[in-house]
C-alpha cells in the first residue's frame, strides 16, 4: 500500500482539527521536501504555485534592497506556513523564502489544491478560513513591527 | 536574604520610607548596546533587594530616576543597573566612569512572584529594555532550578545590535534546562535568528498553560499583545505579571506622579498581576 503524507498533515498545527476526508484530499497534493541551509524555497517575482508547511528549521522571508542587501521581513519556524501567493492572483511570490538552516517541509501544490477547493466548497471554505486567520495574524504582527515600540523611548 | 513573597500580599504593604540618597561607587561600566549602559555599583554597606525592585539613582544638579536592579539578589556587593539614555538624567548616568560616585536610595517596589511560581512552568517575556528587570528573577529561578517546570525566555529587540546581555543569552541557550528564543523586528540576511515580534513566539513555546506563570516587561503595547497571545495559549491573566513604567519621582507614594487608576506604581508596583491592572490599562485617559 503506498504511503501518503496524511499523518504528517494531521500532525501539523495549520491543519489541526481538519476532517479526515479533507486531509485525504489534501494529501494528494502534498510532497516532502528538504532544503539545505541558504537555499531558496521560492524567489520574489516567480510564479507561486505552492505553499510550504514547515516541519523543521527556519525560513527567512526576505526582500532585496539595492545597496542594503537582503532585508529579513519575518522568520517562520516549525509548525508554521510559508506562502499565501498560491491562493491570490496573480500568483507570484512577493518575497524570497530562504532556508536559514536545513529545512524540512511539506510542499503543497497550489494548482492541485485550487482544483480540489473548486470541487468541494466546504474544503475551500475551511482552507480560506485558515489562511484568513493566518494573514490576519501576520498583518497584526507587521503593524506591531511598524510601530517600532522599542525605538521611541523618551524620559528623564 | 529575605524570603521571596508573592506580589499580592494579604495585608497592605507599608509605604517605603523616604531615605537620603547614599553615595555608591561605580566599579565598572559596560556598554550593552548603543545607548544602553550597565553600571556596576558597590554600596557602602549591606544591601538586600528582591527581584523586580528598583532604586532611585541621583546625579547632583541633574536629577533622579528610577532604575530596576538587573543583577542577582544573591550578590549584594555588585549591584547592577542597566540604563538606557533617553533624557538628561539617564544621559548623565550613562556617562559615568569607574571610580565616579552616584546617589542611590532604595530598594523600592513590589517583586516578581518567584516563590509562587514554583512547581509550575515559567514563561519570561521581555521586550527591549525590559530584560534587565527580569534578570534578577531569572538568576533566582536558575539558582533553584529544580523547583520549577519548564523555563522559557522569549526576548525581542529592535535589531540584533540592540540585544542586551548577548553573552548571557548565549550561555542560557546552551543550557538543557531552559529554552531561550530571541527575535528582532528587523535584520539583514547575516542574522541567523528570528525576525518578528515577541508575542508571536508564544505560540511556538512549549508550556503547560494551566500551570504556567508568565512574567512580562516591555513597552505597554508589547505587553498588551503578549497578554493576548498568552490568553490565546490558555494562560489566564491572573497568572500573568507585568512590571509597569510610569513617571516615578518620589518612589515613596508622596508625589502622585506615577498614579495609574487607583494605584501608585512606586508603592503598589512596579510588579502587578495583569488582572489587577487590566481594567485601568484599557482606559485611554489613565
Amino acid at each position: 500500500m503506498p504511503q501518503t503524507l496524511e499523518p504528517l498533515l494531521r500532525g501539523h498545527r495549520f491543519f489541526a482539527g481538519l476532517e479526515p476526508a479533507h486531509l485525504s484530499l489534501l494529501a494528494g497534493c502534498a510532497a516532502n521536501e528538504v532544503f539545505p541551509a541558504d537555499s531558496f524555497l521560492f524567489r520574489e517575482g516567480e510564479p507561486a504555485q505552492t505553499f510550504y508547511l514547515i516541519r523543521e528549521g527556519k525560513v527567512a522571508l526576505e526582500i532585496a534592497a539595492p545597496g542594503r542587501g537582503a532585508l529579513v521581513v519575518q522568520t517562520l519556524g516549525e509548525g508554521e506556513v510559508a506562502g499565501f501567493s498560491w491562493l491570490i492572483e496573480p500568483h507570484r511570490w512577493e518575497f524570497d523564502g530562504r532556508a536559514v538552516d536545513r529545512v524540512r517541509a511539506v510542499r503543497m501544490d497550489g494548482s492541485c489544491l485550487r482544483g480540489k477547493c473548486e470541487d468541494d466548497p466546504r474544503l475551500g471554505y475551511e482552507l480560506m478560513r485558515r489562511f484568513a486567520g493566518l494573514t490576519t495574524e501576520r498583518l497584526q504582527a507587521t503593524r506591531l513591527q511598524l510601530l517600532d515600540v522599542y525605538g521611541h523611548a523618551r524620559g528623564h | 536574604m529575605r524570603a521571596v513573597t508573592d506580589t499580592q500580599p494579604r495585608e497592605p504593604r507599608p509605604v517605603a520610607p523616604w531615605i537620603e540618597p547614599q553615595s555608591w561607587q561605580v566599579t565598572a561600566v559596560r556598554l550593552e548596546a548603543p545607548g544602553v549602559v550597565t553600571l556596576d555599583l558597590t554600596p557602602p554597606g549591606p544591601f538586600e533587594f528582591l527581584p523586580g525592585q528598583f532604586n532611585m539613582l541621583y546625579q547632583p544638579g541633574v536629577g533622579e530616576v528610577p532604575i530596576s536592579i538587573s543583577s542577582s539578589p544573591a550578590d549584594s556587593s555588585h549591584v547592577l543597573h542597566t540604563i538606557r539614555d533617553v533624557g538628561p538624567v539617564t544621559k548623565a548616568l550613562c556617562a559615568l566612569q569607574p571610580g565616579d560616585r552616584v546617589g542611590v536610595r532604595g530598594p523600592y517596589g513590589t517583586s516578581w512572584p518567584v516563590a509562587a511560581a514554583e512547581g509550575g512552568d515559567l514563561v519570561v517575556v521581555a521586550g527591549g529594555i525590559g530584560l534587565p528587570p527580569l534578570r534578577p528573577a531569572l538568576y533566582q529561578v536558575l539558582s533553584s532550578r529544580g523547583r520549577f517546570g519548564r523555563v522559557t525566555v522569549l526576548y525581542g529587540a529592535r535589531t540584533p545590535d540592540d540585544l542586551l546581555f548577548a553573552d548571557e543569552l548565549s550561555a542560557w541557550r546552551g543550557r538543557f534546562d531552559m529554552d531561550v528564543t530571541v527575535t528582532v523586528d528587523a535584520a539583514d540576511s547575516g542574522w541567523h535568528g528570528n525576525v518578528g515580534v515577541v508575542p508571536d513566539l508564544i505560540k511556538r513555546a512549549a508550556f503547560d498553560p494551566d500551570a504556567t506563570t508568565a512574567l512580562v516587561v516591555g513597552p505597554e503595547i508589547m505587553i498588551r499583545f503578549t497578554v493576548r497571545a498568552l490568553g490565546a495559549a490558555g494562560v489566564t491573566d491572573d497568572r500573568v505579571y507585568v512590571s509597569m513604567e510610569r513617571n516615578m519621582q518620589c518612589a515613596v507614594a508622596m508625589c502622585g506622579h506615577c498614579q495609574l487608576g487607583p494605584f501608585l506604581v512606586c508603592r503598589d508596583g512596579p510588579v502587578f498581576s495583569y488582572r489587577k491592572l487590566a481594567r485601568w490599562l484599557g482606559i485611554r485617559e489613565v
